[in-house]
């Protein structure tokens, strides 16, 4: 017992061992959906780039986007098959064609990979858009599926 | 100890490592061999860009008079690529606002797909990506007249069906001086290879200008 003695050197040591504790667990919380970020990162980054911002107006904005409030049932179908056409996203025209992922990548895309890649994007860059479960994802499927 | 003499001197030549402030010849000189009173004399021929004749975004006929007595940045892409285009295309726009009032600098972005890239297509992109036609000409033209065209740039261009948009083409961006001699190259997918670029593209500047 009075070998303990309380050592004021080691007091910033813990400050920061606590500090970098709290960062990691605080980044953990800021990411949630790391698989859907791999997809988005693979297969949509190219065009939409790492921050979902709009490129001029070829390519509508992700991020701060009212297209994807305003047309959440639709998003797992663009995913999936593409879009054509004139879009109004946050007041801007874009007439760009997204091309189907089949047609792009000349490979199937999972409905749980569609899931991943909507919940990333509606939670990503300041983006709080809510969950879209599994079995939202192929329900909104079936508007473009039959 | 030892060890340590030598970390230091490698960080000291580091260090000291100085910014290029003259940028090389690009590509494959031609030597033509010529006799002049009885001896063989061997002329260097730096590799020059050559002729073209294509279309811009506004009809326009583009030539490399188009471009006389300036410097170009030019690359490889097509409208509705999905792929690399739009990585290339907002690194290209970065150079394009940085030398927007540089009546020196123009850009050139040859499109690889002259099939469906009609000049009215290349209008709407050009217009949708909110650029000026005297600085920045998107072209089309001969399909051999392009692929013979990245030849001479040194960019790679192929038809590839199993790729995305169905070519396989590099993200490079070219810098030609007034002289059509290729001078240097950048990843243009690349934020960083890019300011590297920017940096050269001031080098060559500051050459062309003490001429």
């Amino acid at each position: 017992m009075t070998n303990f003695k309380y050592k004021p050197r080691r007091l910033p040591v813990f400050v920061f061992l606590l500090a970098a504790l709290l960062s990691m667990v605080g980044s953990c919380k800021q990411k949630p959906y790391s698989q859907g970020q791999i997809l988005y990162e693979n297969f949509c980054q190219n065009c939409h780039n790492e921050e979902g911002k709009a490129l001029r107006q070829l390519i509508p904005p992700l991020a701060a986007s009212d297209y994807l409030v305003n047309h959440k049932e639709e998003l797992a179908c663009i995913i999936k098959y593409g879009i054509k056409g004139e879009i109004v996203v946050n007041g801007v025209t874009y007439n760009q064609e997204m091309p189907a992922f089949e047609e792009m990548y000349d490979a199937k895309i999972l409905d749980v990979e569609i899931a991943n890649i909507i919940n990333y994007i509606n939670n990503s860059w300041g983006n709080d858009n809510g969950y879209t479960s599994l079995q939202t994802v192929q329900e909104n499927l079936k508007r473009c599926e039959e | 100890m030892k060890n340590i003499v030598l970390f230091l001197g490698f960080i000291a030549l580091v260090g000291c490592k100085q910014e290029p402030t003259t940028l090389p010849y690009l590509g494959i000189p031609k030597y033509v061999d010529r006799v002049v009173d009885g001896e063989t004399i061997t002329d260097t021929f730096k590799h020059t860009i050559s002729d073209f004749t294509f279309f811009n975004q506004n009809g326009d006929t583009i030539t490399p008079a188009t471009f006389e007595g300036k410097i170009y940045i030019t690359d490889f892409f097509f409208t509705h690529c999905p792929s690399i285009c739009p990585k290339m295309k907002e690194q290209m726009l970065r150079i394009y606002e940085k030398y927007e009032d540089n009546d020196n600098v123009l850009l050139l972005s040859h499109s690889i797909d002259t099939r469906n890239d009609t000049i009215g297509r290349l209008h709407e992109y050009a217009k949708n990506l909110g650029i000026s036609a005297n600085k920045w000409h998107l072209v089309t033209g001969d399909r051999q007249e392009i692929k013979r065209m990245a030849k001479d740039y040194m960019a790679s261009v192929v038809e590839d069906s199993s790729l995305p948009g169905g070519y396989d083409h590099s993200g490079q961006f070219v810098l030609v001086d007034s002289k059509k001699h290729v001078r240097s190259f950048c990843d243009g997918t690349d934020a960083e290879s890019v300011d590297r670029f920017m940096k050269d593209i001031d080098i060559l500047l500051a050459e062309e200008s003490e001429e």
